[in-house]
């Protein structure tokens, strides 16, 4: 009798430590993942970064070497930061302007504009494809359609390519990720509508222009989402890869060399793998920096409405 | 009447500006369509130009043909089997994720959420190198393995899109279950998983794109031409110093793109307003 008991209390779990069990087995997928493709690279990553490890013979521990080498005597690393930082000045703000514009004027309810809106939404559905890639790359080259068209509205007399023109080859990778502005510009779109009417029409009664209006009430508004736009769209302009990869290959003479191609072309072209982890590991370092910067200066530019209930 | 007639002047005006602007915007996808048609040496001669002189259905045959012995049809096949065994299982790991996450009190919970949201904003090419790394200790390299196998452990994206969805539903829904001896697992199941399809219908789109455009994963890891996907053929294909028939190039190209613009027109409202919601409450 008593025994029995017993074995019934022993497997019989609490409700509480239940529910907790329950949880973690909900999560184990994410936890285990977590730890196989997330945490054990990165700190392998830290390893490998301190030696001279080429995928073929064994790892020899280098210590800072390779840290060393990167911040003292390699061009190609500064080269590849300023192209990666140039690249994200220039694409992130004109990109989310570009999408601000576009939703304001998508925000009414004319006529037609869901159609608008999906069409101009249509160049992000396709953006990420190598076949936009290789368009790109054709259209920009000295025999493509930009040359054809300027030169037939009289705009240019010789036609040169701009993918290997080092100071156009930049700005045709900078155009097509403004060219795909639409996941920003839809998520502009909601966080417009949700502005109460009310603001402007308290302002239309104080006689504001709409300049004013835009400055005073859209735009403060809109700041939690101009934040997250902002930081979503920073992160991933520094991964880019695939549009210099294919558009123009990190040339000429490195002009396009993003940060990610470098270390692609460190690890799996000429096997420093060490070296290439290095790389990635000063990378996190710099996009941490900038994320940090991001979200510090936050505190004076965005603005979180207080819930008054 | 004169504020009228300066309403239709401003509607006209919108109208033919964003017209204008939507043609510039699209020209690019226009002029590989257009080019797929054309005859091959018209391409660039006449480039500009968005209309063939005839139009050349051959090209498509011709680019079908593919190269080294290997057709399209492989790689379009070998492109469906990876981008929807991962999107399987980044569909389904998410959501059960995101339910632990969103409706289950655990201990420890506060925290590793906060993990997941830093693995969010984690860059990521710190993974690249160490993971090929391991891939090559798992003898995993030239198989769809790295291509999918990640995938069945949870997207913190996604984990989070359909976790802001499910804290939407109402919870007296889970507590009358629960009282009627459902357990968090048939809870799940039967309650959960109806009521937030929305959000995985969003997920399943934005996985397939994803997925379908994955090129870094195909360039890394497979390395015999009969295992290509799509966008890593394309690739080989378009390499500017062997192609000679620009227009089948262009017609493969157009091809790869119809899998996502046909998910685009089936799902075009959904993932307007899913792109909407998920933008706005993170």
């Amino acid at each position: 009798m008593t025994e029995k008991m017993l074995t019934r209390q022993r497997t019989r779990l609490s409700p509480k430590l239940k529910e907790g069990l329950t949880g973690y087995l909900f999560i184990l997928p994410w936890l285990v993942g977590l730890l196989i493709f997330t945490i054990y690279p990165i700190l392998s990553s830290l390893y490998y970064s301190m030696t001279d490890y080429n995928l073929l013979t064994e790892a020899n521990f280098v210590g800072l070497k390779n840290y060393m080498d990167i911040f003292t005597k390699d061009a190609r690393f500064l080269k590849s930061v300023k192209v990666t930082l140039t690249y994200t000045f220039f694409q992130v703000p004109l990109k989310l302007g570009f999408a601000l514009f576009i939703a304001m004027l998508f925000k009414g309810n004319r006529r037609g504009v869901n159609v608008y809106r999906s069409l101009y939404y249509l160049p992000s559905i396709f953006g990420g494809s190598i076949a936009i890639a290789i368009m790109w790359r054709q259209i920009f080259g000295r025999t493509g359609a930009v040359n054809a068209i300027l030169k037939s509205l009289g705009l240019i007399t010789t036609a040169k390519s701009w993918i290997a023109s080092p100071d156009t080859a930049l700005g045709t990778l900078i155009l097509l990720a403004i060219w795909q502005f639409g996941s920003p510009m839809l998520i502009f779109l909601a966080g417009l509508r949700q502005i109460p009417q009310s603001y402007y029409e308290a302002a239309s009664i104080d006689g504001a222009r709409a300049w004013r209006k835009f400055l005073h009430i859209t735009l403060p508004s809109l700041s939690p989402i101009i934040f997250f736009n902002l930081l979503m769209q920073t992160i991933s302009s520094f991964m880019s890869f695939t549009q210099s990869y294919i558009v123009t290959g990190g040339g000429p003479t490195d002009e396009t060399l993003m940060y990610a191609l470098y270390i692609y072309d460190t690890g799996f072209m000429n096997y420093r793998m060490g070296y290439a982890s290095a790389l990635s590991w000063i990378s996190l370092v710099i996009i941490g920096i900038i994320t940090m910067v991001i979200f510090k200066t936050s505190n004076y530019w965005v603005f979180y409405e207080s819930k008054a209930e | 009447m004169k504020v009228k007639t300066s309403r239709k002047i401003t509607t006209v005006s919108f109208h033919t500006f964003i017209i204008l602007l939507g043609i510039v915007m699209l020209y690019p996808i226009i002029w590989m369509v257009a080019s797929s048609l054309k005859p091959a040496d018209e391409v660039f001669r006449n480039a500009a130009s968005l209309i063939p002189s005839k139009l050349m259905w051959q090209n498509y045959v011709e680019g079908w043909k593919g190269f080294g012995n290997v057709s399209f049809a492989t790689f379009f096949k070998n492109s469906f089997v990876v981008t929807i065994l991962a999107v399987i299982g980044q569909v389904i790991s998410s959501a059960v994720v995101a339910y632990g996450f969103a409706r289950i009190r655990f201990p420890g919970r506060k925290i590793l959420f906060a993990a997941m949201i830093i693995t969010m904003l984690l860059p990521a090419q710190i993974l690249l190198i160490p993971q090929y790394i391991m891939f090559v200790g798992f003898d995993w390299i030239d198989t769809y393995l790295p291509l999918i196998i990640p995938h069945y452990f949870g997207t913190p994206f996604f984990i989070f899109l359909i976790m802001q969805f499910i804290q939407g539903i109402p919870r007296e829904l889970d507590e009358s279950a629960n009282i009627d001896g459902c357990g968090k697992f048939r809870t799940f199941i039967q309650i959960i998983i109806p009521m937030t399809l929305p959000a995985i219908a969003t997920t399943t789109v934005f996985s397939f794109y994803w997925k379908w455009d994955d090129f870094m994963g195909p360039l890394l890891y497979l390395h015999s031409p009969m295992k290509y996907t799509v966008s890593i053929a394309l690739k080989s294909f378009s390499d500017p110093s062997s192609v000679t028939n620009w227009s089948a190039m262009f017609a493969m190209s157009t091809l790869s793109l119809i899998p996502s613009f046909v998910i685009f027109l089936c799902f075009q409202r959904y993932l307007v307003e899913g792109i909407s919601t998920t933008g706005l409450k993170s």
